[in-house]
């Protein structure tokens, strides 16, 4: 597979101290590559970069092996759908579409070809005339990434394109992208906060912290071996109960759990709620806990333990399986799978 | 009558109260003024002019310095215009962009102007004025009446301009648009409607200028409202009417279009200062 897209080293720093330093990331022919971080941590400085809205302190771009980091924006073979604002408001579908190929000077028929292929793509077929203001939200994102389809770049951006829209339509427009991506076999760059939306669509994710990189890796490397304590805090849910080192484990409470990365001193230990088992408390082995409360949250129950040593653990269980379980019952806990990091600073 | 009012409602009645004041107060003064540009004969307790007549029209369109007034104040206004936009364009352009140290000072010192007292601003321009040769010229004419409409022409495109997105034109940019053609393209056109009324504004206010224009331009640039101090002193009031109404109309035609192009609160929100 060939190197589409090569971040490299690049670092930028903005006079209120927020920015990237040191990033490198290389992005192979046709796949998706999600960065995801809360607000601030540098995922947006990195995507404006690569679109040539930002210049960087130093290091080197480079798209299908040419160095594009001297370049503007208009001269990269990159497009971007923003987040909102997107279309310009005075043109119509069409105008909006065929702006970016008038400036190419394609002749007109190809144009008007172009337009509609593209918005057959993205489900909007015959809304040429309309104006922007005369569709919703979904739509107007829609056209949006139309027009940068339209564009066959080599690297297409995405910048929080659905963050906008309801809960249930973003659901829909990421099914989309998904289907137009593997429809397209384009290259895709894509910047979000949300976890959710990072492991439902992407090859691999690249989680971003304080202007540096977390962890990249493939969605279900990132859920279960997650590389430091901030990615294992911000993909998915996690329990986090305190050990101590002990002989070649790590003692939490009855257990002693394996100690993969030999870590010393103080340690937390993440569990999944998914990998906490919920037994009768007369079973003896486990964590003693008393029920303190049960979610039920469509397929399956959340329920949170309170242990008698301190501290709650969320355990995610069939909806069926909590029927005998109620609030206040005295349970015991135990974990199939964990996973231990050294205890930082506050943490 | 009584159950008529009843089924009526307070409310109804106070709003038709309301209105008819309004129509009275606001209209009756022009219909006043139409109907005593037509008159030939009106005296006082009559509610109708005796004898109606053309009289004053041919009176007024015959007099010479009239129609060159007429001619002379619509070139004036339109080199205002257009002397204002060259100039106040890029001005708001960069208020609404670039940032720059002060810039809140600036945007606001344009209210400067609007703060004193006319006349008093106009004597000590003249001042000035009278040692660069530039009384009694269309130069120094036009420059007093750019004084007026600096604060509409910059603050109305200033936010016209702010309303048209980081994103937007950052997408021309990404499609392949060089800055020039996405100014062009995409910001111009998307705060047009903001520029045009700030022009239709500057049109009115040069159309207008009677203080300024006095004190710079007599003799030679004498312009509608000029000669008509002079009218209404000189002639009965109804060739002072026919004057207004002639005065008047291009103001009514002008703000009848820009209504048509805006709504109020692009108006409005020509004058937040961020």
């Amino acid at each position: 597979m060939s190197l589409q897209l090569s971040v490299r080293d690049v670092t930028k720093r903005f006079k209120t101290g927020e920015g990237v330093t040191g990033i490198s990331l290389d992005v192979t022919k046709g796949e998706l590559v999600t960065l995801l971080g809360p607000s601030g941590c540098g995922k947006t400085t990195v995507l404006r970069s690569i679109g040539g809205f930002l210049k960087p302190d130093s290091g080197d771009i480079l798209i299908e092996g040419r160095s594009v980091v001297a370049l503007p924006p208009e001269k990269r073979p990159t497009s971007m759908v923003f987040q909102s604002y997107n279309l310009w408001p005075h043109m119509t579908v069409y105008e909006n579409l065929a702006f970016g190929l008038k400036i190419r000077k394609l002749p007109k028929a190809q144009i008007r070809e172009a337009v509609a292929d593209a918005l057959r793509l993205v489900q909007l077929p015959n809304s040429e005339k309309k104006l922007p203001g005369q569709l919703s939200g979904g739509q107007q994102q829609r056209v949006a990434l139309a027009r940068s389809l339209l564009l066959k770049p080599a690297v297409l951006l995405l910048d929080e394109p659905f963050s906008a829209l309801d809960a249930k339509l973003r659901q829909e427009m990421r099914e989309e992208l998904r289907e137009i991506q593997t429809q397209t076999g384009l290259t895709m760059v894509f910047v979000t906060h949300d976890q959710e939306e990072a492991l439902a669509l992407s090859d691999r994710i690249v989680v971003m912290n304080h202007g540096h990189i977390e962890q990249a890796a493939a969605p279900r490397h990132i859920y279960d071996r997650p590389s430091t304590l901030f990615v294992a805090r911000f993909i998915g849910k996690m329990n986090f109960l305190e050990g101590v080192v002990e002989g070649s484990g790590i003692r939490v409470g009855p257990f002693v759990l394996p100690n993969e990365d030999r870590i010393e001193g103080e340690t937390l230990v993440g569990v999944r709620p998914e990998d906490v088992i919920l037994k009768a408390a007369e079973a003896g082995e486990g964590m003693k806990g008393l029920i303190k409360q049960i979610m039920v949250l469509g397929h399956y129950a959340e329920i949170s333990v309170e242990l008698e040593g301190g501290g709650t653990v969320r355990s995610f269980q069939p909806k069926d399986a909590v029927r005998e379980l109620t609030a206040g019952q005295q349970v015991a806990v135990a974990f199939t799978k964990s996973i231990a990091y050294p205890k930082i600073g506050d943490n | 009558m009584g159950w008529y009012f009843r089924a009526v409602g307070t409310r109804r009645i106070v709003e038709f109260l309301l209105l008819t004041a309004f129509v009275a107060f606001f209209a009756g003064p022009l219909l006043n003024l139409a109907v005593l540009a037509f008159s030939g004969q009106w005296s006082y307790p009559d509610l109708l002019p005796h004898q109606w007549s053309l009289k004053w029209w041919s009176f007024v369109l015959s007099k010479d310095d009239i129609a060159k007034s007429i001619g002379l104040s619509f070139l004036i206004a339109a080199i205002v215009t257009a002397l204002s936009i060259v100039i106040c364009i890029p001005a708001a352009y960069a208020f609404a962009r670039i940032r720059f140290p002060l810039k809140r000072f600036f945007l606001f010192s344009f209210l400067l102007t609007h703060a004193f007292p006319k006349m008093g601003l106009y004597v000590s321009i003249a001042v000035l004025f009278y040692r660069l040769g530039l009384m009694n010229t269309l130069l120094g004419v036009v420059l007093i009446h750019m004084i007026n409409v600096l604060m509409f022409m910059t603050w109305i495109p200033t936010a016209a301009f702010r309303n048209v997105h980081a994103a937007q034109e950052e997408s021309a940019r990404d499609v392949g648009a060089t800055p020039f053609r996405v100014f062009r393209s995409i910001t111009l056109p998307m705060a047009m409607p903001g520029i045009l009324v700030a022009s239709v504004f500057t049109f009115l206010n040069s159309l207008d200028e009677a203080q300024g224009t006095f004190l710079v331009g007599i003799p030679d640039y004498k312009t509608m409202p000029i000669v008509m101090y002079s009218i209404i002193s000189d002639f009965p009031s109804s060739a002072g009417a026919v004057f207004s109404i002639i005065l008047t109309a291009p103001t009514i035609l002008l703000l009848l279009a820009a209504q048509r192009l805006v709504s109020a609160d692009v108006m409005a929100s020509g004058f937040q200062v961020k």
